[in-house]
């Protein structure tokens, strides 16, 4: 239990996959100019992210390896994940067509968000069983919503402020993203 | 490699039928009556009516929340062909305002290229610091760049002068050779 625990707290805060891991910056940038639209991905991606993760892990333990297929995993777990996204679009599309809208091109890009496909792969590197993959998949997917909504909160304020011409829009962002990623610094060795 | 393809072939295949079950079962039914409207609306997004776009428009036709004359750019002939697919009656007397276009008077064009962005027809040519101008028969009278426009150098003005489009294009006939042979005889006799 303690280890799952840590799991979770170690993939949302220490080794968070956007600010430390550095995964999955196209979405951060791209969508966290709303803080409704943040929330929105956020959540797709947790949805994707979770799904992906356990599926992956299913399919290397029970398809790839037994068949010696190895080679075929980077293919493999493209393929799934792509499948997850367009099944996550389909279904968001009945379920809320507002956040269909505001999520708008990058729902269909959480297929090429390296950060799916980063915790599949990083899940086998760490030798990692079916639950423990699951929840660092999970962990990972609540560390990316959590720093979607912060960064897009802050990005909501910054646009209320008086930002010289030369960094306005894009570059406050990214200095923003280097700041909070040295602040989630902090929390190396919370965990080892 | 036999397996390594099979392998594949046999997941991709359970993906794709996964997909297409779920497309099924968790499809949006929209509106066939607005489908067919936004068919028959021009589809330039200008907005003029009051609506984002087109096909918040013609859901708010099939709703029968507007009217059916609120496109321009449609004119009348849309207006004609929406009350006859939604049986209603309208009064086309209304409409007879002439449509209007967009013009630039050259003497206040920076040559910003700010209409240019924003026009929804592309209509308006011109460079970065050269002047703009409009081409009469593509532009729909969006009114976008009146709003962008910095020195207010853009107006609406009514079409007064038909331009040739391909619609209206006539090509004159030849005229037969031996005309044109004896008109030149008759010049030169001229001279």
């Amino acid at each position: 239990m303690e280890q799952y625990l840590l799991i979770l707290l170690s993939t949302v805060l220490v080794n968070n996959v956007v600010l430390v891991k550095f995964l999955g910056l196209c979405p951060f940038m791209g969508v966290s100019n709303r803080f409704a639209g943040a929330i929105g991905m956020g959540l797709a991606t947790t949805f994707v992210l979770t799904l992906s993760a356990a599926l992956s892990w299913l399919l290397e333990t029970y398809f790839l390896r037994p068949l010696g297929l190895d080679f075929l995993r980077l293919v493999t777990f493209i393929l799934v994940i792509a499948a997850i996204v367009q099944f996550t679009e389909i279904a968001i599309r009945r379920i809320s067509p507002i956040l269909y809208q505001v999520l708008g091109v990058y729902l269909p890009l959480i297929t090429t968000n390296c950060a799916v496909l980063g915790v599949a792969l990083l899940n086998l590197n760490q030798g990692h069983n079916f639950t423990q993959s699951l929840l660092y998949g999970f962990g990972s997917a609540i560390g990316f919503t959590l720093v979607m909504v912060m960064f897009a909160g802050i990005r909501e304020r910054l646009e209320l402020n008086d930002v010289p011409l030369a960094f306005k829009g894009a570059p406050i962002g990214f200095i923003t993203a280097g700041m909070l990623s040295m602040a989630f610094m902090g929390f190396s060795g919370l965990v080892k | 490699m036999l397996i390594a393809v099979g392998a594949l072939a046999a997941l991709g295949l359970l993906l794709g039928v996964i997909l297409s079950m779920a497309a099924r079962f968790l499809s949006v039914e929209t509106d066939p009556l607005a489908d067919e409207l936004e068919q028959m609306l021009p589809n330039l997004q200008c907005g003029q009516c009051g609506f984002v776009g087109c096909r918040p428009a013609a859901e708010a036709l099939s709703a029968g929340e507007t009217d059916v004359t609120l496109c321009p750019p449609g004119g009348v002939a849309l207006a004609a062909k929406l009350a006859e697919k939604l049986h209603v009656e309208i009064d086309l007397s209304q409409m007879d305002h002439e449509p209007l276009v967009a013009f630039v008077h050259e003497e206040n064009c920076i040559g910003c290229t700010k209409c240019i962005l924003v026009c929804p027809t592309d209509c308006i040519i011109g460079a970065p610091k050269k002047l703009h101008t409009v081409i009469v028969s593509a532009c729909v009278g969006g009114a976008a760049c009146l709003e962008v426009c910095p020195t207010d150098c853009i107006e609406m003005v009514p079409v007064t002068v038909k331009e040739e489009s391909v619609q209206s294009w006539n090509w004159p006939k030849p005229r037969s050779p031996q005309s044109t042979s004896s008109e030149l005889a008759t010049r030169s006799v001229d001279r």
